[in-house]
């Protein structure tokens, strides 16, 4: 099995705040990988170091089998490959459902646009927005544009996808709708780091569970394991309050 | 009438009709100062602006450039460019006091859209840069044309400030609305009734302006109706 990612070592402080602290991770290509953790644990942290939105203070992370520096590597590069989706959509407002898909790959892939429309309504139609296309965001539901950011980031033809938590800020009613492209997204066979607090998406759907406390990773394994038959007090503890 | 010997509406009435000929001639003048100076103020206020946001270096000098700009009166900044200079190089009054006015509003312009584009949510930077786009390309595409919108409102507000500021091109003879109506005053001594005449059609061009505005803002918002 082909290695996507492998983080080795990765430390980060805010100041004199150490958010994480030795972290190693490896995921491999079509994994699913679900991190969870209370409020404040660094996950956040962790997915951003990867795409590089923060920049880590030491450690390795291995993309593609090569090390990707700040210093050697032209992250916007890098980025392209790395999709995320954020907890509150971040979605272009100035811009229509259609635009915000097609943006970056006119933009930064240099796509002819014809093609990039083609793309894009392809895309739209397969997370079920086919009616959408020429609509603001601010008309959406929240599970809308959630699954209008999925499109957008998948645009890009990322060889991963990072979701920091995807439905946290959406009603209850709509998590759902989320859940499911999600989950069509990892049948296909894409690799993704998911962020969350749905456990039953995480038990599901994701092959390995990765609990994070205090910026450190206590404990992993595959889900249904993970969630049966947690192996660490923190982790039996954290899921008792969250199940 | 107490008014009797201040203020005539006959003398107004027919001052009116007298002269407008001359004030459609000066307010031309006035569009043209005003709409000259803010087109260069726009465009130095956005280059101020990105250098006020661009790292510590860069905002020194535009922090430097906005407190010597704003702390100075524009009645001195016209004066400097056109006597100042005299001596170098002559221009011509409309451009003296078109500069002036840029120069003097893009103080003003600059900190409009500083605090337009620090007023859009990061997430929107972050969202641009996840997808692949430079720091450049994020600013163009993402930030500034929402940060444009909500500059339209204090902008228009800056840009009637601007209008009523022309008229002190009157202090270098630019033949514009306020020189017309001073000219006015010492050919026949009808004070009152002219000031007010002027001071009407100054109303009328702000609220010409405003209507503009309000028409920009209300076509910029389409993507939150
Ligand atoms: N840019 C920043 N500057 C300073 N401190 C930060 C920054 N980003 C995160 N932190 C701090 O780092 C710690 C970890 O934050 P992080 O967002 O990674 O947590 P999280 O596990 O994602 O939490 P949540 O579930 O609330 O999203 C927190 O204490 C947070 O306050
Ligand atoms: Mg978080």
């Amino acid at each position: 099995m082909k290695e996507m990612i492998r983080v080795e070592k990765l430390n980060k402080s805010f100041g004199d705040l150490h958010v994480l602290k030795d972290i190693d991770l490896t995921v491999n290509e079509s994994d699913v990988v679900c991190l969870i953790g209370a409020s404040g644990s660094g996950k956040s942290t962790v997915l951003r170091c990867l795409n590089f939105l923060e920049i880590k203070d030491e450690g390795k992370i291995i993309f593609d089998g090569e090390q990707i520096e700040p210093k050697t590597h032209d992250l916007n590069k890098i980025r392209q490959k790395v999709g995320m989706v954020f907890q509150h959509f971040n979605l272009f407002p100035h811009m229509t459902v259609l635009e915000n898909v097609i943006e970056a790959p006119i933009m930064v892939k240099k796509m002819g646009k014809e093609e990039a429309i083609k793309e894009g309504k392809a895309l739209l139609d397969k997370v079920g927005l086919s009616d959408k296309y020429d609509v603001y965001p601010s008309k959406l539901s929240g599970g809308q544009k959630q699954r209008v950011a999925i499109a957008r980031a998948l645009a890009m033809k990322p060889e991963i996808m990072l979701f920091d938590e995807p439905t946290s800020a959406l009603d209850p009613e709509l998590v759902g709708e989320v859940l499911e492209t999600m989950k069509t997204l990892a049948k296909e066979g894409m690799t993704m780091i998911v962020v969350t607090h749905e456990m039953g998406f995480a038990k599901e759907v994701a092959d390995y569970t990765i609990y994070m406390h205090e910026g450190k990773i206590v404990e992993v394994g595959p889900s249904v394991e993970f969630f049966e038959n947690p192996k660490e007090e923190r982790t039996k503890e954290f899921l008792s309050k969250v199940l | 009438m107490i008014l009797g010997g201040l203020f005539s509406f006959q003398t107004f009435l027919s001052e009116l009709i007298r002269t407008y000929p001359l004030f459609l001639k000066g307010a031309q003048l006035t569009i043209q100062i005003t709409v000259t100076a803010v087109a260069i103020g726009m465009v130095l206020g956005i280059i101020v602006a990105l250098f006020k946001l661009a790292n510590p270096v860069s905002r020194r000098i535009a922090d430097f450039y906005i407190t010597l700009i704003r702390g100075t009166p524009l009645i001195a900044q016209i004066f400097i460019l056109y006597f100042g200079f005299s001596g170098i190089f002559m221009l011509s009054t409309f451009w003296a006091v078109s500069l002036a006015l840029a120069i003097h509003n893009s103080a003003y312009i600059a900190e409009i859209f500083r605090g337009a584009i620090q007023s859009i949510d990061k997430g929107q930077r972050e969202a641009g840069r996840s997808l692949g786009m430079t720091p450049g390309l994020t600013m163009r595409r993402i930030i500034m044309p929402q940060a444009m919108r909500r500059a339209v409102p204090p902008l228009g507000n800056q840009f009637i400030i601007a209008l009523k500021d022309s008229s002190l091109a009157a202090f270098v003879s630019a033949g514009e609305l306020f020189r017309t109506a001073q000219g006015q005053v010492s050919a026949t001594f009808h004070t009152m009734e002219i000031y007010i005449i002027v001071a009407i059609y100054y109303l009328l061009l702000v609220m010409i302006l405003t209507w503009i505005v309000n028409k920009v803002e209300y076509r910029l918002s389409v993507s939150e109706r």
